[in-house]
């Protein structure tokens, strides 16, 4: 399956994947109605800084996903097909196991409607998650494991 | 606090409609233009630390800014204008040499502007580069006096032999190098990309005088090590890691002007690769110490021809000055096997705005007079030509050639294609592209593998440009080309300019 790489060292924390994955993750999918209009769009990357050093991290879709083992609901499933570790957030009962398990630290609470855990789905219906497509510098890779 | 008599330069120009406070901007300037105001939730900006260099504007994903000049009206003077008012208040200021980076950008002729490139009609047939063989291949280093060709019988009859030993040469795909950007001025980010580029295309970057970074030493085939007045990381070892030595007398943008790279600068990996300790000024003087003569450079030429056997062409870089000409003759003479002439439009790194704006010559002018002058005394053939100094198209370059250029040098031009956008703030080392400056959080900013890709890309671009000029012309070969004043004709050049440039005025016919 092809997963998100990361290259620290091209990482300038413009966080401009951040913006790209709430817009991809709103209602209206326009970024100035998102961030106009809609509250508490969870960004599903996150940027790590400290000094210079930064990298902007995801859920990593382990192969052995402590997320799907922690999950009481079934809710967290990994897909056999193309690997990819999804919340069904219809089934997420929001216990937060799955934040606890997570190794990565990649998973948040969205208390906007139901609570539920939110996670990256790896943009399922795009050819490359719009974080990657959307790295001025190339710092994240979408490609073959 | 005195108050500051000069305004800011630009305004930034924030549509509130598109903001949506993402704080790319604030993140992006290191100049501390942008500030996010919590309490608000709006993102100010204050427009007198704007250098103008759009990165803001580049990376903002709504597109809600955009910088303008920021024009304060002074009342109207021919004689004082506002520039030269801005500067003197600043120096009153400051009390300083005004510093700037990159080349002059007053508005002297560009007499690239001028010249006309030719084509062909009816008489005699234009090429089309896609279908036929069209050679753009050059080769940089001294030629031979005459061909020295012997027939030798073989046993399927006679053949003749190149019988000349050809003195060292460099083979470029496109008749286009790298110009001299140190490490130091410029980042290893934007030296690796620049260095790829070279090596992959098939030409040659060079190191600039600030030594050669250990992680460089694998593109040695298509490397042109600088030994400059400072001496800088040069010793047998960074000789021999190159494919030519190219000896810095001067520099298009500062003629008669050494260099002085802060401390501030000299890191860990700057000053192993510069040899110097960490933390020191290094200082380049303004002449080599030991070349106060065509002789003495005679004596540095054939000292570095023996430290790399003989095996390497070596070359001499002067500014275009006023004596252009007989100098050039007087590095031929003293045993260059190339001459780089960089014309006063030729950028920097830092240089006092004085000397860039008003020392040294077009480089057009000085091409044409070398060429002439070098054909006149007949040893045209034993140097090869390199001139830089703001070729900004692939236009330029054949215009160049036409005017009896080998090959032309970019810099400037390169920096563009890695993103610079031309405020002159090199010296400041806070270069928002990761370009000029060594900042890590800064030079991480420019990933080498999309500059590469980049100056690759721009290299491509131009050579299918100069071919389909070539073809047009009726030309399949660049050599075909080298010195042809043929096909230029100038346009809006008084008598004097055309004779120097040694070209017909449009409209004359043979």
């Amino acid at each position: 399956m092809k997963k998100i790489y990361i290259k620290e060292e091209y990482c300038i924390a413009c966080r401009l994947c951040e913006i790209y994955c709430q817009v991809k993750h709103s209602k209206s999918k326009k970024i100035l109605k998102a961030f106009k209009n809609e509250t508490d769009i969870l960004s599903r990357v996150l940027v790590e800084e400290i000094g210079y050093n930064s990298f902007a991290i995801q859920c990593r879709h382990c192969e052995d996903a402590p997320c799907v083992e922690a999950c009481i609901s079934g809710a967290m499933q990994k897909n056999k097909n193309t690997g990819t570790v999804t919340c069904d957030e219809k089934k997420c009962v929001g216990c937060w196991m799955c934040i606890m398990a997570c190794p990565y630290g990649v998973i948040k609470r969205d208390l906007s409607e139901k609570k539920v855990a939110s996670k990256c789905d790896l943009c399922g219906d795009e050819e490359f998650p719009v974080c990657v497509r959307n790295c001025p510098n190339e710092a994240l890779k979408f490609e073959d494991v | 606090m005195v108050l500051k008599i000069n305004q800011s330069e630009f305004e930034i120009d924030r549509d509130k409609e598109k903001c949506i406070s993402c704080q790319v901007c604030v993140r992006q300037c290191s100049n501390d233009v942008h500030e996010y105001d919590e309490s608000e939730g709006t993102v100010l900006s204050e427009n007198s630390r704007c250098v103008g260099c759009h990165r803001c504007e580049t990376l903002c994903p709504t597109g809600s800014i955009k910088i303008k000049q920021r024009v304060s009206e002074f009342k109207g003077n021919a004689n004082w204008s506002a520039e030269n008012m801005k500067n003197i208040y600043k120096q009153a200021e400051t009390g300083g040499v005004i510093l700037t980076g990159m080349g002059c950008d007053k508005p002297y002729p560009i007499y690239w502007d001028h010249i006309l490139f030719n084509a062909s009609q009816v008489t005699n047939p234009s090429i089309d580069p896609l279908r036929e063989p069209m050679e753009i291949k050059t080769f940089i280093g001294r030629k031979p006096d005459k061909l020295e060709i012997k027939a030798v019988r073989e046993s399927d009859g006679r053949i003749l032999k190149f019988e000349n030993n050809l003195e060292p040469q460099l083979e470029l795909n496109i008749p286009v190098l790298f110009s001299a950007m140190s490490y130091g001025s410029i980042s290893l980010n934007a030296v690796k990309s620049v260095a790829k580029a070279a090596s992959e295309f098939g030409t040659f970057y060079n190191t600039g005088e600030g030594g050669l970074h250990k992680d460089l030493k694998c593109y040695k085939k298509n490397t042109i090590v600088q030994v400059a007045s400072g001496r800088f990381g040069v010793d047998k070892d960074y000789l021999n890691s190159g494919a030519a030595v190219e000896i810095k007398i001067g520099q298009g943008a500062k003629p008669g002007i050494g260099g002085h790279l802060p401390g501030e600068k000299v890191n860990y990996d700057v000053s192993t690769t510069r040899m110097i300790p960490e933390g020191s000024d290094a200082i380049s003087p303004a002449p080599h110490h030991d070349i106060y003569s065509i002789e003495d450079l005679a004596q540095l030429i054939y000292a570095l021809k023996e430290a790399t056997e003989y095996k390497k062409p070596v070359g001499v870089k002067v500014s275009a000055v006023h004596n252009v000409a007989p100098i050039a003759s007087g590095i031929v003479r003293a045993g260059a096997d190339f001459i780089s002439i960089d014309g006063f439009r030729g950028g920097t790194g830092a240089a006092p705005q004085v000397i860039r704006d008003n020392v040294g010559i077009p480089i057009e002018l000085a091409l044409a007079s070398v060429d002439i002058r070098l054909r006149e005394e007949g040893i045209r053939h034993k140097v090869s030509l390199i001139v830089g100094g703001s070729i900004r198209s692939s236009a330029d370059v054949i215009k160049a050639i036409a005017l009896g250029a080998d090959a032309v040098y970019i810099g400037t031009a390169a920096l563009i294609a890695l993103g610079c956008h031309l405020c002159q703030k090199c010296y400041t080392s806070k270069c928002n592209w990761g370009i000029a400056t060594q900042d890590p959080y800064l030079t991480k900013r420019l990933n080498p593998e999309i500059g590469t890709r980049r100056l690759l890309n721009l290299l491509n671009a131009w050579s299918h440009e100069i071919k389909e000029m070539l073809g047009g012309a009726g030309i399949n070969a660049i050599e075909s080309l080298r010195g042809n004043r043929e096909h230029l004709r100038g346009v809006g050049l008084n008598e004097k300019e055309l004779s120097i440039l040694g070209i017909k005025h449009a409209g004359e016919a043979w």
